[in-house]
């Protein structure tokens, strides 16, 4: 992993977190929307705080496919879960909503869980563990992973 | 079982299906069309974009995510943010480690597995 690829996965958890955020906020200060008039929902979109959020969001959908594109589903969603904790945060010190201890906790476990996934691989190499497996042999005795690999053999930044 | 209980699970369940469809589909789309950065050097943005949105299993994916999104709104009017928005985010995590080990062939080592649970469990203790 490369510094540029972990700025990709800081822009997801910024995107994501803050995108979300801005739409509460906006659907916060227009109030409730009935089931019966739908049009409101067409409304909102064009309100600044739903609007900023859904440019967020495109951003943040952007940057998603990018990371997907070089790193496994099960390495991005873990990776950017961070998103989560910046929520709580917003949360509690824009919107002045209350964050119960229990929150707190929540937050401490998604954070470790950040921490186990991003010390691994990234990326499973399928093409290395069909085209190389003298090199996955290797690859065992000097104590990494085959996902590692390229398929010139190197190993993944 | 109360019907209550049961509409709760089916709106639970329709969000974490179509989630998990969407993300599968989306993550295989993005490992057909490749690493988008060489793509991007290669071809430019436009070239990029174009490998992206003429890949049929990324439209797919898109409208299961889009799916995803009106369940999720479908649920919310009917149940409290709280419940819904920790207990689906929760279990497609769970559901993602699973069919991207089993159709996407994804290294899902004791690494992942633990992150993932503790991500499910920290984003369930969120709802307190």
């Amino acid at each position: 992993m490369t510094f540029r690829r972990y700025l990709v996965l800081a822009v997801i958890t910024l995107t994501a977190s803050c995108g979300d955020t801005f739409l509460s906020r906006g659907m916060k200060s227009l109030g409730p929307v009935s089931l019966a008039h739908p049009g409101q929902l067409i409304h909102a979109i064009f309100s600044p705080w739903v609007a900023a959020g859904i440019v967020l969001l495109i951003g943040f959908f952007a940057s998603y496919l990018t990371a997907l594109s070089w790193a496994d589903l099960t390495y991005v969603l873990p990776a950017s879960s961070l998103g989560y904790v910046i929520m709580t945060l917003l949360a509690k010190l824009w919107l002045g909503e209350r964050v119960s201890p229990m929150r707190w906790l929540g937050v401490v476990f998604i954070t470790a869980g950040v921490g186990f996934v991003t010390r691994g691989p990234s990326y499973t190499d399928h093409s290395a563990a069909t085209t190389h497996p003298i090199r996955e042999e290797e690859l065992e005795t000097a104590e990494l992973e085959p996902s590692e690999l390229e398929p010139s053999g190197e190993v993944r930044q | 079982m109360t019907n209550t209980f049961l509409a709760t699970t089916a709106m639970i369940l329709s969000i974490v299906v179509t989630a998990t469809a969407g993300d599968i589909l989306t993550a295989s789309a993005m490992r057909q069309v490749g690493d988008l950065d060489l793509i991007r050097q290669r071809s430019g943005i436009f070239g990029a974009a174009t490998a992206v949105v003429t890949n049929g299993r990324f439209g797919l994916g898109v409208i299961c995510l889009a799916l995803s999104f009106f369940s999720l709104l479908f649920a919310f009017s009917h149940r409290d943010l709280s419940l819904i928005g920790p207990a689906a985010t929760s279990l497609t995590f769970v559901t993602n480690a699973l069919a991207a080990k089993f159709f996407l062939r994804e290294n899902v080592d004791h690494r992942r597995w633990t992150a993932a649970i503790f991500v499910c469990i920290g984003v369930a203790l969120l709802a307190f």
